[in-house]
């Protein structure tokens, strides 16, 4: 079990609406695998670098050359709701916009 | 030359030697195919798109470019199934989630313009955990996939559709990706071929991420020969996928004939602990004793954090997924739910969208990374990755392969395992290292269980080293015969 508070605050911080059967899920779901995740307290990490990437590259700039991008016809294909070029969404403050 | 009711039995190499020879159209090649489809898919629902007048289409095409003299490429149409994670251009592209349902790609996918460069036939889309998340196939909002040995049972995952669809002999190679072993695992429970490439060896421009620390595409098949041949279209360098490795391509099917005398084989004690089921410990022991007999040298290694590996992975991959994730927002592509404001349309659209597995990998990641936690969880992950990194870098120090277990057991009945949040996730504690470490694993068939439920063996190398996975591979497999049995007649 997790605290329930700890749920609905992440679930606002990653924009997800949660069902009353999710959220029971989640905070008996959640509190299991952080149980299991306690398991790594054991290891030794001191000084040990992190790795955030397998690969030894490092960036490296790409020549700066234009290449076509995708059509703006294209990129609204999916679209939801648009005007014109444009994604169309409502009111950023509410209200009837 | 076998009859065409037969064909579907025919290897990659063999159809697209005889499509390039004019032997056979690559129409006659889709429409074996499609008929195998048609007979064995309603039972097992290894596709979520199959549209046979665009592979015919595709089909027609290539025999058009050979009438006229062209000479056609390495996959001259062979039929290719496409988990449905990667980017076709003007098919469907759902990565098994509601929140894509109606999604149609704009572009096509780095690899997918490899396969139709080397003039393969797109072969319909596969059927997937969402978003990849998953070890069973049964977190797909659209439907379970079943094994072909036995439909009551899971294909493994996420990549589950593909390897069913070459299990059931209905496409004979597929692309899937790996995230934490979506290719192997379901590769082991299905019996056939399925290759974690090197990251960095294969770009994913195309491919909706996940974990892009760990994320590959990879291929499935029937035959370590036919594994290299689609690997050898897929592999190498593009420059809008900024992981994609600036290594040189090997000719893979050269590695194929090598054998393994004098191969140094690790045998790493940890793949072999008590969670791993008697009868899949028993059929490794005995791949490991064939191999040995034909002349490679097998040692004990130590691969001592092994057991951390779950852990790890779900901080790392969820962390990830919940950065990655962000962009499926109502607004640009997706699926959107009604709102009176943008707050509620972004949380609700998600909220529709996203099936259950999707939400918690959301919320474990967005958890580990807030405020108050990083250190204690996600920071304290990544440096345990080091130390996995680490282990197989003394492990390769003194042996060029290691073999073990791909999966602790064989495929269990469908619903056993994905409700019960930690058991699906354990499924994946012998591959997981693996995609930490960056290292290419194949899973190769090497037995079944009493009951026939197939058992792979896993194959790992160091990174691009891929000829030694598949020289091993194809040496076991001219010495068993576990890859050319089927599981429908």
């Amino acid at each position: 079990m997790v605290d329930p508070s700890v749920v609905d605050s992440v679930a606002a911080l990653a924009r997800l609406d949660l069902d009353p059967a999710q959220r029971e899920r989640l905070i008996s779901d959640l509190g299991k695998i952080l149980a299991h995740i306690e398991m790594l307290d054991r290891v030794d990490t001191t000084d040990v670098p992190i790795t955030s990437h397998p690969l030894d590259a490092t960036d490296v700039d790409a020549a700066d050359e234009p290449i076509a991008s995708l059509p703006v016809a294209e990129g609204l294909r999916n679209a939801p709701d648009r005007e014109g070029d444009l994604f169309r969404v409502p009111p950023v403050l509410g209200g009837d916009g | 030359m076998s009859s065409v009711d037969a064909l579907h039995r025919e290897s990659a190499v063999d159809l697209a030697r005889a499509c390039a020879a004019g032997e056979r159209s690559a129409r006659s090649i889709a429409d074996a195919f499609l008929a195998r489809a048609a007979s064995v898919e309603p039972g097992l629902d290894a596709f979520l798109e199959l549209d046979a007048a665009r592979v015919r289409a595709q089909a027609d095409a290539i025999d058009a470019r050979r009438d006229r003299g062209e000479t056609l490429g390495p996959l001259a149409g062979v039929p290719v199934a496409i988990k449905d994670l990667i980017a076709e251009r003007d098919a469907p592209l759902t990565c098994g989630s509601r929140i894509l349902e109606n999604y149609v790609s704009p572009y096509d996918a780095h690899v997918i313009e490899r396969l139709r460069a080397a003039d393969a036939v797109l072969f319909g889309r596969t059927n997937l955990d969402e978003f990849a998340m998953g070890s069973t196939t049964e977190t797909s909002a659209f439907k379970v996939t079943k094994n072909p040995w036995d439909p009551a049972r899971f294909p493994g995952g996420s990549s589950g559709g593909s390897a069913v669809a070459v299990a059931a002999r209905m496409a004979p190679l597929a692309l899937g990706t790996e995230t934490g072993g979506s290719i192997r695992q379901p590769a082991s429970l299905c019996g056939v071929y399925g290759l974690k490439t090197t990251y960095g060896r294969v770009s994913r421009y195309g491919a909706a991420a996940y974990a892009s620390s760990l994320d590959q595409i990879g291929p499935f098949a029937t035959s370590a020969a036919d594994l290299a041949l689609l690997l050898g279209v897929i592999a190498g360098r593009d420059t809008r996928d900024s992981t994609s490795a600036d290594e040189p391509v090997p000719d893979y099917a050269a590695s194929l004939g090598q054998g393994v005398e004098g191969l140094r084989i690790g045998v790493p004690r940890e793949f072999f602990g008590d969670g791993v089921d008697p009868e899949v410990r028993a059929t490794v022991e005995r791949a490991i004793e064939t191999l040995r007999g034909l002349g490679a040298e097998t040692r004990d290694v130590s691969l001592p954090h092994t057991e951390y590996g779950i852990p790890v992975y779900y901080l790392v991959a969820t962390s990830e997924a919940s950065s990655n994730l962000a962009r499926y927002d109502g607004v640009h592509y997706t699926t959107r739910a009604d709102a009176p404001d943008l707050e509620h349309l972004y949380t609700r659209s998600r909220g529709d969208g996203f099936g259950l597995e999707v939400k918690k990998r959301i919320m474990l990641g967005t958890f580990a990374l807030s405020a108050g936690y990083y250190d204690a969880y996600y920071k304290k992950a990544q440096q345990v990755r080091t130390l996995i990194r680490r282990d197989f870098d003394a492990a390769f120090a003194d042996v060029d392969v290691l073999v073990g277990p791909v999966a602790p057991a064989p495929a269990a009945p469908l619903g056993a395992v994905v409700d019960d949040a930690l058991a699906m996730y354990m499924m994946d504690v012998l591959t997981v290292t693996a995609n930490l470490a960056g290292i290419c694993a194949l899973s190769c068939p090497a037995g079944f269980t009493e009951g026939r439920l197939p058992i792979g063996v896993q194959l790992l190398a160091p990174p691009f080293a891929e000829p030694t996975l598949l020289r091993t591979a194809a040496a076991f497999e001219a010495a068993t015969d576990y890859s050319r049995e089927e599981p429908i007649a």
